[in-house]
């Protein structure tokens, strides 16, 4: 078996262009969600999740540090898992995982939609439904 | 709705992309389902009331769990192998070998979960 030759341009030659970023963001924000979802189910076995909750609610936290997800558990006091940290770790996974699903969704609508006009419009609608699920999303994880 | 390709649907379904192309597709299809799931999840929390209890009775059947969590494990799994071989071009040319692991870490841990899911819908 030939082994083929991975060639790497230069980065002056390659372009540093939106897309070219939006590349290295999508595996760089990859790490970050493995990073804070590991984060927060160390969190909650720190926090007693380990007598208090089964896996499957320890993972359902960890996806989404989010109160509504501890309420129906054996977890006697909810306090220390609303706290502004918590929400403030559930908003940073809630913004880093829009971005990521967001333009993955675009990527793979310019699969299918090759005109200009087309994957303009896809884009405007990309970015109308992330800042409405954004907004949307905080709200929930700070009011609920 | 036409779609104008240069390969037709029949020649596309015998392509021979092998395991490559079928983590490529199964990572789409896994992105799509996510993308999905969590945009009728977060509305359905925002909304709340009947239409929120409706979304809940949809996403904790067992069927949709078994699907959902194929498409999250197998995301993150081939994600983070995506990651790995493009932030260290070099381990491009080992990528068949790294799906291979891929598959070796992925089966046992869906197939661990899928039992417990079916174990539970059972009423065990």
């Amino acid at each position: 078996m030939t082994a083929t030759k991975s060639k790497s341009l230069p980065l002056a030659k390659r372009g540093l262009n939106f897309e070219m970023l939006m590349w290295i963001f999508t595996r760089l924000s990859a790490l970050a969600m493995y990073a804070l979802i590991l984060f927060a189910i160390i969190g909650a076995l720190i926090m007693g999740a380990r007598t208090q909750m089964n896996m499957a609610d320890v993972l359902r936290w960890g996806f989404m540090p989010n109160l509504s997800h501890v309420q129906n558990t054996n977890v006697p006091d909810i306090a220390p898992w609303s706290t502004p940290f918590w929400r403030a770790v559930a908003s940073l996974l809630l913004l880093v995982a829009t971005a990521h699903g967001v333009h993955g969704l675009v990527v793979i609508c310019d699969d299918y939609i090759v005109k200009p006009r087309g994957r303009q419009i896809v884009r405007l609608i990309s970015i109308v439904f992330m800042i409405a699920m954004i907004a949307i999303g905080l709200y929930v994880v700070w009011t609920l | 709705m036409a779609l104008k390709r240069n390969v037709s649907l029949a020649s596309a379904l015998r392509y021979k992309g092998q395991g490559p192309m079928l983590t490529y597709i199964l990572h789409r299809i896994g992105g799509v389902g996510m993308a999905v799931f969590v945009t009728v999840h977060i509305l359905a929390s925002f909304v709340g009331g009947k239409a929120g209890i409706f979304a809940n009775s949809i996403y904790e059947n067992w069927l949709f769990q078994i699907f959902i969590f194929f498409c999250v494990l197998f995301h993150a799994i081939n994600g983070l192998r995506i990651t790995i071989s493009d932030l260290w071009p070099k381990l491009i040319q080992h990528q068949r070998e790294a799906i291979w692991v891929e598959w070796a870490v992925f089966l046992p841990i869906y197939g661990i979960a899928v039992y417990v899911i079916i174990r539970a819908a059972l009423g065990g």
